[in-house]
């Protein structure tokens, strides 16, 4: 039987964790928010962005979802604050507080 | 034990050869080649390797075990934690061989006793009968739903790994039945459920893991005991946490575990036909500790000595004696108690040995001090 993904986070009683920590089921990372493991996430100033999209290949978690060729806002359930697309950004459109 | 498995017939052996537990896999070996098991036998490199591929093989849904000795069982020491934390219930033979140093290839309990906090269930036989029937109960216990941990069914290298003994089996087919088909829930061969085993726990999550983990040890006192009752309404043997010897009125008592104890039956024997009230508890499951009941089992004792065959280098006493003396603290108990290193790296137990040690427990009852709790038996000195 699969497991449940959602009833996994941060609050999960150890009498709710599955045996042996294993995942049943397939393609349950999209379920599973990593995003609460760090607490500094980067912000997104929509008005200084040219939408370049330098910044989403270098996200490790594709926490920067495109549509339209257009970034959108981040996916912080999954985003786990690395920074490094702070780093990408030539024009100062995204922020974090510790990255320069 | 050998052909414990053979009936067991497993799906997955793989194994590498050290003395003195050779002999289980390469007798198995023959099995496999003569087509008496249908199990996938695989000789690979190391130790290291028979107990990852047996990991392997248990997350992937099949029944699996390895067989080890000494420096083999410490070298599978990394991989022993992951069968237990990753709740799979795959067994160890293991033959009790002293860990080097200094190099040595005989009996003692060194090996098992290091690896006794890994998260195994640990079982320990007496003699080639207990061995089998040890094996034969293993997969039971493991598998149990509410328990799920791996077991390691331990017996003392050449004393009774190389003994030659009478012993009764069962039939092939009575075994099939007993052990039954391995079932898991989860397993990674499962085409209609892929599974993740194993996955990273960062510390929001690890202790819970571990919490978890334990609940498993919590509920495995009670199987190897319901166990044990369908294994005696086959078999017509007994068996439970721990064998009472001659203790109904005793007021000494040794605890003990392994071959020694038939040596120590043998005193206690002895000491009561001279109306010395002696008696003997042989631990038969180490992990988990059943600490109530052999404190209940020790509640009359006014002294006991408890025999470890291992050192523990806490420079008060060996694992068994630390075990037992916090059970009886606990239940705080008035017994006085020592805790006695003995049968180091294959050192002969005798029969007048053990009869010393109970003189030394009178010597004890009549100084109402226990003295030195931390002895040596059978030491030059």
């Amino acid at each position: 039987m699969a497991t449940d993904i959602s009833k996994l986070g941060l609050k999960t009683r150890w009498q709710d964790l599955t045996e042996g920590m294993v995942i049943a089921g397939a393609g349950t990372s999209k379920a599973f928010n990593t995003g609460e493991w760090s607490n500094t996430k980067p912000v997104f100033i929509e008005d200084k962005c040219k939408q370049c999209l330098l910044c989403v290949p270098v996200c490790p978690d594709s926490s920067i979802p495109v549509k339209d060729m257009k970034r959108g806002a981040f996916d912080y359930e999954h985003c786990k604050g690395c920074g490094i697309c702070v780093k990408a950004c030539p024009f100062g459109a995204i922020t974090m507080e510790g990255v320069n | 034990m050998a052909i414990a498995l053979r009936q067991i017939n497993p799906d997955v052996f793989p194994a590498f050869p050290i003395t003195p537990s050779t002999e289980i896999p390469q007798y198995f070996a023959s099995f496999a080649a003569n087509g008496l098991v249908d199990t996938e036998f695989i000789p690979v490199e190391s130790e290291h390797s028979s107990m990852s591929a047996a990991i392997g093989a248990s997350a992937a849904g099949a029944r699996s075990l390895t067989a080890t000795s000494s420096c083999g069982l410490a070298y599978m020491w990394e991989e022993l934690y992951i069968a237990a934390s990753n709740r799979l219930p795959l067994a160890l033979a293991l033959v009790n061989r002293a860990l080097s140093g200094p190099i040595n290839i005989n009996c003692d309990h060194s090996d098992s006793m290091g690896a006794r906090d890994a998260g195994w269930i640990q079982i320990y036989a007496e003699n080639n009968q207990e061995a089998y029937d040890n094996m034969v109960q293993a997969f039971c216990i493991s598998e149990h739903k509410d328990v799920r941990l791996p077991i390691m069914i331990c017996q003392d290298g050449f004393i009774t790994s190389h003994a030659v003994e009478n012993i009764e089996l069962l039939e092939d087919e009575e075994v099939k039945q007993f052990v039954g088909e391995y079932e898991p829930e989860n397993y990674l061969l499962n085409p209609e459920c892929p599974m993740a085993a194993g996955p990273y726990s960062v510390t929001d999550y690890y202790m819970e893991a571990k919490r978890s983990q334990a609940e498993g040890m919590r509920h495995a006192e009670q199987a190897v005991l319901d166990v044990a009752e369908k294994f005696k309404a086959l078999s017509g043997r007994a068996y439970g946490l721990f064998e009472s010897y001659r203790m109904e009125d005793a007021e000494k008592a040794v605890v003990m575990i392994g071959s020694a104890a038939g040596t120590a039956k043998d005193a206690v024997d002895r000491l009561r036909e001279r109306g010395v009230k002696a008696g003997l508890i042989k631990i038969r499951l180490f992990r988990p500790f059943p600490a109530k009941a052999v404190a209940e089992a020790l509640k009359n004792i006014k002294a006991v000595a408890i025999m470890d065959r291992a050192e523990g280098y806490t420079n008060h006493g060996g694992p068994l004696g630390a075990d037992v003396m916090a059970a009886l603290f606990r239940a705080k108990s008035a017994a006085h108690a020592v805790n006695i290193i003995y049968g180091l790296g294959g050192r002969d137990v005798r029969v007048e040995d053990i009869e010393k040690v109970f003189a030394d427990l009178q010597q004890i009852i009549d100084d109402d001090d226990a003295g030195e709790t931390y002895r040596y038996m059978g030491i030059r000195e």
